[in-house]
């Protein structure tokens, strides 16, 4: 069956709900609203007001709530609205969900899930458009996911619920629309996918530039690895191809300094230096605030061009 | 620097009075004060010695805070505190040896060594920290409450915060939660006049706490959190409060720290004459004058729990000596839960 990135995680809420009574939903507009981006849709109406929860504009207190209740047994989802809004409740996440099981000596944990959407593109400008999935991956305790595709969507929210520990889900607008079949099969929170094969160039993406980055991949034969986890890290099929491709562009919508593209490069620059038979080369948002103006935004951020640009500067 | 300026109101003539509980009650009451200050004595001199290391913030002088809230939960409750919380976690039920084992930072302490002075906790008594970031335990603690809420459970969350977090957004926006959903947590702020250095009146527009929670609709109590007396009876009609459903409810302990913030803090803030003022109205000894008063403690009697206290934490620090380092191997345990 095909369908669009929505409706795979509204699936995926709605399958939630179905299999596990701990299981509720609480963010800003999830409920009356529908959500945002109508992903809860519907889901008030059925599951009625105790699961399915409006909040108030208080990241910091319903992020922490969720984390409370997960630490008294629920397994709570927590939306919020977007990545943006996320930084009025990086205390919680930081400060208690990520560190509560290791300071406790293992004793506890706060088994809470967050959903957040995140990226640019859409001409939002600048306090719309952040993509701050680093600023989590840099977390240990935390588990850091981006859904790029279908099945993820749909998925990720249903492991991330079986997992022991806090989950940041990060979900992408300017995905929405794509559609495709939905397997059913159950993903894991542990591994990068190849979205790709190809022979001359290893691409490394996530997120929102998956897309992109598959289209830039036809015209330089790229073989294409979706990080998937942002953390933990899974480096081995990055390595793989390395070894077998010997060349690699790291494909991040996030600010050059600092990003995860930065992790990506370090950790290959380590352990597969010696395979590589030129620099690594990264494509990363240009370190600007996103402006409105649609030429300027576009000119911020990725593109298929770029990165087959950059990968075409490693042949010399 | 005036009065009004520092946040002070005049101070009240110590607690007094008959001390209206069964003899057993008040003999509890005022060991587990004594047990408190004991301990905490100890703990003072042992970072003196280097035995205990990091930050470490002593209650001594809120006692009666601890001892008249804690033994109004019940087992099945849960317990969230600040960084300032050996006490309340000895009073929920944490043994002394390992409380005392975490500050050594010894494998065998209540956290097994990971968490230190600031983060002691204990999930058999649901005891969930020792939250070392001011205002952090609010959100918590409504969250814990909303758990007990969804599973139609009768549990109470004890949520204890000193006033400096009512500065906090955290404080704020947990309080309106708490209120909205009328979600089952006792808030207890313990309000000794200083966040850290910072005398209330010159961080707080309203320096009434009580108009602050009663801003939100929050049912509010306050009391002067030098006498035990109060402190219980306040805490026990707040769990009542919350049990019987009637949501969340907020407490104002007024109450006074007689030592520093922490090990580092040389006290430029506040004169010696006023720790001295506050001293008159200590609860340890106020509450076993009204007790000797009432011919239901004498002095020999006074004593002995003082030495079994005393016996308690030399058993508590052979205890943490004895303790053992968690090998460097295991450095990356317990990060994720598996």
């Amino acid at each position: 069956m095909t369908i669009t990135y929505r409706e795979a995680l509204r699936q995926g809420l709605y399958d939630a709900f179905d299999r596990d009574e701990r299981v509720f939903l609480m963010g800003e507009d999830v409920g009356k609203y529908g959500g945002t981006y109508a992903v809860s849709k519907g889901m008030l109406e059925k599951y009625g007001p105790e699961r399915v929860r409006d909040t108030p504009l208080s990241e910091l207190a319903f992020v922490g709530a969720g984390v409370g209740a997960a630490l008294g047994g629920m397994r709570p989802i927590v939306e919020v609205m977007t990545v943006n809004f996320s930084l009025l409740a990086l205390d919680p996440i930081v400060n208690t969900a990520a560190m509560l099981h290791h300071m406790s000596g293992g004793q506890v944990s706060a088994p809470v899930v967050i959903r957040t959407s995140t990226g640019a593109g859409r001409q939002l400008a600048a306090q719309h458009s952040n993509t701050l999935e680093a600023w989590y991956a840099h977390v240990p305790g935390l588990k850091v996911v981006a859904a790029a595709t279908i099945d993820d969507a749909h998925g990720m929210l249903l492991a991330a619920l079986e997992d022991p520990n806090p989950v940041v889900i990060f979900e992408y607008p300017a995905l929405f629309e794509t559609k495709a079949e939905l397997s059913g099969k159950t993903v894991d929170l542990s591994s990068a996918a190849l979205r790709r094969q190809g022979s001359k160039v290893t691409l490394v993406t996530y997120g929102a530039c998956l897309p992109k980055t598959l289209k830039a991949a036809e015209e330089v034969d790229g073989e294409v690895i979706d990080l998937r986890v942002l953390r933990p890290l899974d480096m081995v099929p990055v390595m793989e191809s390395i070894r077998r491709t010997r060349r690699c562009v790291v494909v991040d919508e996030g600010w050059k300094s600092g990003s995860l593209a930065a992790e990506v490069m370090a950790r290959i620059a380590e352990d597969a230096f010696y395979d590589l038979d030129a620099p690594l080369a990264r494509v990363c948002r240009e370190e600007v605030p996103i402006p409105y103006p649609k030429h300027l935004e576009e000119a911020a951020l990725p593109q298929p061009e770029k990165i087959v640009a950059a990968a075409k500067g490693l042949f010399g | 620097m005036s009065a009004e300026v520092r946040g002070q109101t005049p101070l009240s003539p110590p607690p007094s009075g008959p001390v209206p509980f069964p003899r057993q009650l008040s003999l509890r009451l005022l060991t587990d004060m004594v047990r408190i200050r004991r301990m905490e004595e100890k703990c003072a001199e042992l970072y003196g010695s280097g035995k205990i290391r990091g930050f470490l913030h002593l209650y001594i002088g809120e006692e009666a805070v601890a001892a008249g809230a804690l033994p109004a939960l019940a087992p099945e409750d849960d317990v969230v505190a600040t960084y300032r919380e050996h006490g309340h976690a000895l009073l929920r039920g944490v043994p002394m040896k390992a409380i005392m084992a975490e500050m050594y930072g010894k494998r065998e302490g209540c956290s097994r060594g990971r968490g230190g002075s600031m983060h002691l906790f204990d999930s058999a008594t649901r005891f969930y920290g020792g939250n070392a970031i001011v205002g952090g335990g609010l959100p918590l603690a409504a969250g814990l409450a909303l758990a007990s809420f969804l599973k139609k459970e009768k549990r109470v969350t004890a949520c204890f915060f000193g006033e400096g977090a009512v500065a906090e957004g955290a404080f704020h926006e947990s309080m309106n939660l708490a209120q909205l959903w009328r979600l089952p947590v006792a808030f207890f702020c313990e309000n000794n006049l200083y966040a850290m250095g910072t005398a209330l009146a010159r961080s707080e527009s309203q320096i009434d706490l009580c108009v602050k929670a009663a801003a939100f609709g929050m049912a509010t109590l306050r009391v002067d959190g030098m006498d035990v007396v109060a402190t219980h009876e306040a805490a026990k009609q707040a769990c009542a409060h919350v049990r019987a459903g009637k949501g969340p409810i907020f407490i104002e302990f007024q109450t006074y720290r007689f030592r520093a913030h922490s090990m580092f803090d040389p006290e430029l803030y506040r004169e010696k004459s006023e720790v001295e003022a506050w001293k008159t109205r200590g609860p340890i000894h106020t509450f076993s004058a009204r007790l000797k008063a009432q011919g239901e403690l004498t002095e020999p009697q006074f004593l002995e729990i003082d030495a079994a206290a005393m016996r308690e934490v030399d058993e508590a620090v052979a205890f943490a000596e004895a303790g053992t380092w968690e090998p460097v191997e295991d450095l990356a345990k317990d990060v994720y839960a598996l």
